[in-house]
């Protein structure tokens, strides 16, 4: 323990902890903008200075350790006179676009600029105007909103190990950019974007979709139908007034309606579709002596990530598509034909938690209906614009059920939005398939939660089934180096590209809060416990749609449909 | 007096092993091989040796400091990647004598624990880094580098690294990420890279100029060399003198000789009449003070700093205006663009400067560039930034006239 003085008052705390972190003991709370949880420290916004007794210079308190005896001073006239010149110095060339930006509202910048008492800009704005980088399908970035905090640096580089974007040039002439300059759409970027949940200001966005949802919705030709992804109905409150953890699975088929689409589903019933055929297909590998550890396929910035790094190990995934493209195809003959619509004036929404679905639904290959599958893809945050921009007062909407064609779920699915929950609803369902007993504990809980990477040993009558789960790709990295290695003990692997799951995807709410992807994820454990059917194969909606169409998993027709192929990619 | 530092530049073939020896070369290798590494940091703390790269950091005790770390592998690196506009003193050593650079870092590995050493040469110098490649081959063949050196227990070895042309890389911290493949921008101190440098290994930094006073160290003892120059600093230094003065050139002379002994007795005068100078590169305060002795302690004491002793003369024909504009032009230049306060800072400094020195300043604008000098130095994360705004300020503090003539 080092006990140490900041503002007067007494600390005593680990040592190793930062000063910024120190503070807090004291009740201070320092302002930052290069500095997140969860990410190295960078000290390149230097806004955290502290003055520290004895020494000639200001310190960043989150690049310093406390020591013994340390006296300092978060918030002297010094301190407070070096961070508004920083934040005036950032101002001056930020561009002024305040009311149009996509941060409008939850700007760190902004927010700082307020409340450091910023009230004028002496400096002249100089910064060169950049060209966006608009070749991604799923993310655009603005280097001209950039204010250089390398969040999305090392959140790329460190957390993601896809490390696609770094600094260029130097000195003023310093951007974040790609390879040779030649944009996120033509490197190895998986999409996910968690560059964009941890950026400060508008610099990186997702490529909106919502004037032609819009569009399509004004189109009295167009048949409109949407799903949602089971993590959007743990999160979407956040944006509209209710307090996180809200389940709004109701408010949010509710709302849709009111905007004007034409059939509600539901993400959730796909994904139970998804465990009927991956748990078969696992089956089937360990049955028939098939390439394993099989691994989950529903992540996009997943997929991209092994088409990209790990190539060699596509024979390992999943043939599966994910539950937004089976859904798609599905939405355009099985619906269709059972609604006498003409598939050609079906547009098909899906809304996700994720970037990497963007880019996912125009895969070439998406394309099992004759039509693309799935037409746009709107993440959480621009599905709770148009509620906004529609008025919808989302709060006080009555709660209704997704159409139960393709909007009835099991609690197997609703848990596909949390790190572990694919792992859980398959083992569910696979019980059932070797055995042809249920499963009596249902809660697998060693998969379950917020470590990186999590195993068990589930026991299948007598057969052991060794599993693990990755979520955040610096993570899946681990797993794969030993399938790799043939040295991976595991039958089944579960990666999800983001940390948390879907729940902490790269088109949630932006929130800086790390604790928010356990909060989201403990709503769907809590409506998963809650629903009446918690195992995908007690759907009645999916038994319906074997019996009608699909006749059984991996059959003909699923195989058409639901099961895809991948691009081995590898590296630029 | 007697030349340490430059006794060997002017002979033919200076770089060769042959005219080294004959010269008295590789002597302090076997003295310091004798002694225990203990010993022989003892001897350079006794010498009063202080970093002349610009920092004047102690050196005996910077070898002690990597030395008491318990991490192994440690790491001597030599900082050979001069940078500092109107700094040209290590490149001669570099080119001309290699082998007492080479002698030295042996003696600075041996005492710090290091069975690696590394030299950083800047890249535009060519020529050097072929002298100092072709100096390693010949010392390995004579047996001063390699396996139980002079049938010893120590093997050492060394390796140049070439930069590749920024400025940063001459600070420490940058250097190192340079070394390691990254990205060349600093880091905050603490940990210092005695405590956590090259590989996160314990590495002792040095200047070229400050590794050649080594072997005369060993050779001769600590007390003899802390006899000569100034009692504060002693030793003797490579005065880069340039600007207007009427006989620019490398001069090594002992600390402490003023600064207008160096600019009449060695550089025959100020060409035109003197108005500052700069005594430690772009990166220091202006001097007007002829009197100042050219010491450490002295020119700190001036409200300046002697840095890598690159004294620029100024004189009274030359718009400080400009002079202030063209170094903000420089570490404008060479920020890293880490930090946004240095990054953000020079930009603006540049500007605002650009326009007075065009005559379209405006007013409150003098004092904003004292605001911004004392932010950046408070608040910049190395010394490029903390000290980018030294020649604006202290031309404003002396010459604030000439500032408010261009303002409106």
């Amino acid at each position: 323990m080092v006990t140490l003085t900041i503002d007067g008052e007494s600390v005593s705390i680990a040592e190793g902890t930062s000063i910024m972190d120190a503070a807090e003991q004291a009740h201070i709370h320092i302002p930052r903008l290069c500095y997140l949880e969860g990410l190295d420290a960078y000290g390149g916004c230097r806004l955290c200075a502290v003055e520290i007794e004895g020494e000639p210079r200001l310190a960043a308190s989150c690049m310093r350790q406390v020591s013994p005896g340390m006296k300092v001073l978060t918030h002297s006239p010094r301190v407070r006179k070096a961070r508004r010149m920083i934040v005036e110095l950032l101002l001056a060339n930020h561009p002024t676009e305040c009311f149009t930006c996509e941060r409008n509202q939850i700007c760190e910048l902004l927010k700082l600029a307020f409340e450091l008492g910023v009230t004028e800009v002496r400096f002249n704005s100089l910064k060169p105007v950049y060209e966006l980088d608009e070749t991604s399908s799923a993310i655009i970035r603005d280097s001209n909103k950039c204010i250089l905090c390398g969040r999305c640096v090392r959140v790329c580089h460190d957390v993601q190990t896809v490390s696609v974007i770094g600094f260029i040039n130097r000195g003023p002439d310093t951007i974040v950019s790609t390879l040779m300059e030649n944009g996120l759409g033509n490197v190895e970027c998986t999409n996910c974007g968690q560059c964009i949940q941890v950026c400060p200001v508008g610099a990186i966005k997702e490529r909106s979709a919502v004037d032609e949802v819009w569009a399509a919705l004004d189109d009295p030709t167009k048949h409109v139908v949407v799903q949602e992804a089971p993590a959007i109905r743990a999160a979407l409150g956040e944006e509209l007034g209710l307090s996180p953890g809200t389940l709004v699975a109701g408010r949010m088929h509710a709302a849709l309606r009111k905007l004007g689409f034409d059939a509600v589903f539901d993400t959730n019933f796909s994904a139970d579709l998804t465990i009927m055929e991956e748990a078969s297909e696992l089956v089937k590998r360990v049955t028939e002596g098939g390439v394993l550890p099989q691994i989950t396929s529903c992540s996009p910035g997943w997929i991209k990530f092994v088409e990209h790094f790990y190539p060699d190990l596509l024979p390992n995934v999943s043939s599966c598509k994910s539950p937004q493209q089976m859904f798609g195809p599905l939405a355009k003959t099985y619906y269709a034909e059972k609604g006498s619509i003409d598939p050609a004036k079906i547009v098909s929404v899906s809304i996700m938690p994720c970037t990497a679905k963007k880019f996912e639904a125009l895969r070439p290959e998406m394309t099992d209906s004759g039509f693309q599958d799935v037409d746009y893809v709107l993440t959480t945050r621009e599905l709770s614009r148009m509620i906004k921009e529609a008025g919808i007062n989302f709060a006080s909407l009555p709660d209704e059920p997704a159409s139960e064609l393709m909007g009835l779920y099991s609690g197997a699915g609703t848990i596909f939005g949390a790190t572990g929950g694919v792992m859980e609803a398959a083992l569910r369902t696979a019980y059932k398939l070797v055995t042809n007993k249920e499963l009596e504990n249902l809660d697998i809980l060693p998969v379950r939660g917020l470590n990186g990477i999590k195993t068990a040993t589930v026991d299948v009558d007598g057969l052991e089934v060794k599993v693990a789960v990755a979520h955040g790709l610096g993570n899946a990295r681990k797993l794969l180096d030993e399938v790799r290695a043939g040295k991976s003990p595991y039958h089944f692997i579960e990666i999800m590209a983001c940390p948390g799951g879907c729940v902490g995807g790269g088109g949630q709410p932006i929130s800086f809060d790390l604790a928010l992807r356990g909060t989201r994820g403990q709503t769907l454990y809590n409506e998963d416990k809650a629903l009446p059917y918690r195992r995908s194969h007690d759907n009645p909606s999916i038994k319906k749609i074997y019996q009608d169409y699909l006749e059984k998993p991996l059959g003909e027709k699923s195989h058409h449909l639901l099961h895809t192929k991948y691009t081995a990619r590898g590296m630029k | 007096m007697e030349k340490i530092l430059t006794k060997n530049i002017d002979k033919p073939k200076a770089s060769d092993i042959e005219v080294y020896l004959a010269g008295g070369g590789y002597q302090a290798l076997p003295k310091a091989l004798s002694l225990k590494p203990e010993g022989v940091i003892s001897e350079v703390k006794k010498s009063k040796l202080v970093g002349r790269g610009g920092a004047a950091f102690p050196v005996g005790l910077k070898w002690d400091f990597t030395r008491k770390e318990s991490t192994q592998p440690r790491f001597i690196v030599c900082n050979a990647d001069e940078g500092e506009p109107g700094t040209f003193k290590d490149r001669v050593i570099l080119k001309n004598d290699p082998h007492l650079l080479i002698e030295a870092i042996i003696i600075a590995g041996y005492a710090i624990g290091a069975d690696k050493g590394f030299i950083y040469i800047r890249g535009e110098y060519y020529d050097e880094i072929e002298a100092v490649n072709n100096a390693i081959q010949q010392a390995k063949q004579k047996g001063y580098l390699g396996s139980n050196i002079l049938s010893s227990d120590f093997s050492f070895d060394i390796q140049v690294y070439r930069g590749v042309g920024a400025y940063i890389c001459g600070e420490e911290t940058s250097l190192i990420q340079s070394m390691e493949g990254n990205r060349p921008c600093p880091d905050d101190r603490p940990p210092f890279p005695t405590q956590s440098g090259f590989m996160d290994k314990p590495t002792a930094l040095n200047n070229v100029e400050t590794l050649a006073n080594i072997p005369s160290i060993i050779n001769r003892g600590g007390d003899w060399y802390s006899g000569i120059g100034s009692p504060d600093s002693p030793g003797t230094k490579l005065f880069c003198l340039s600007g207007q003065v009427n006989k620019p050139g490398l001069y090594e002379l002992p600390l402490g000789i003023t600064l207008g002994e160096l600019i009449e007795n060695y550089g025959s005068g100020v060409n035109g009449k003197l108005k500052a100078v700069l005594p430690g590169g772009v990166s220091s305060r202006l001097l007007t003070d002829p009197e100042v002795k050219l010491d450490y302690k002295d020119v700190a004491r001036a409200g300046s700093m002697l840095g890598s002793a690159s004294v620029i003369v100024i004189n009274q024909d030359t718009s400080i205006v400009d002079v202030a504009r063209n170094t903000v032009e420089f570490f404008t230049h060479e920020s890293c663009g880490k930090c946004s306060i240095c990054r953000e800072g020079t930009r603006q400094a540049r500007e605002i400067l650009t326009r007075m020195a065009n005559g379209n300043g405006s007013a409150g604008e003098i004092d904003l560039l004292l605001e911004l000098g004392e932010v950046m130095y408070d608040t910049a994360c190395c010394g490029l930034g903390q000290a980018a705004m030294n020649v604006p300020t202290s031309a404003i503090t002396l010459f604030r006239n000439e500032f408010e003539q261009k303002v409106r």
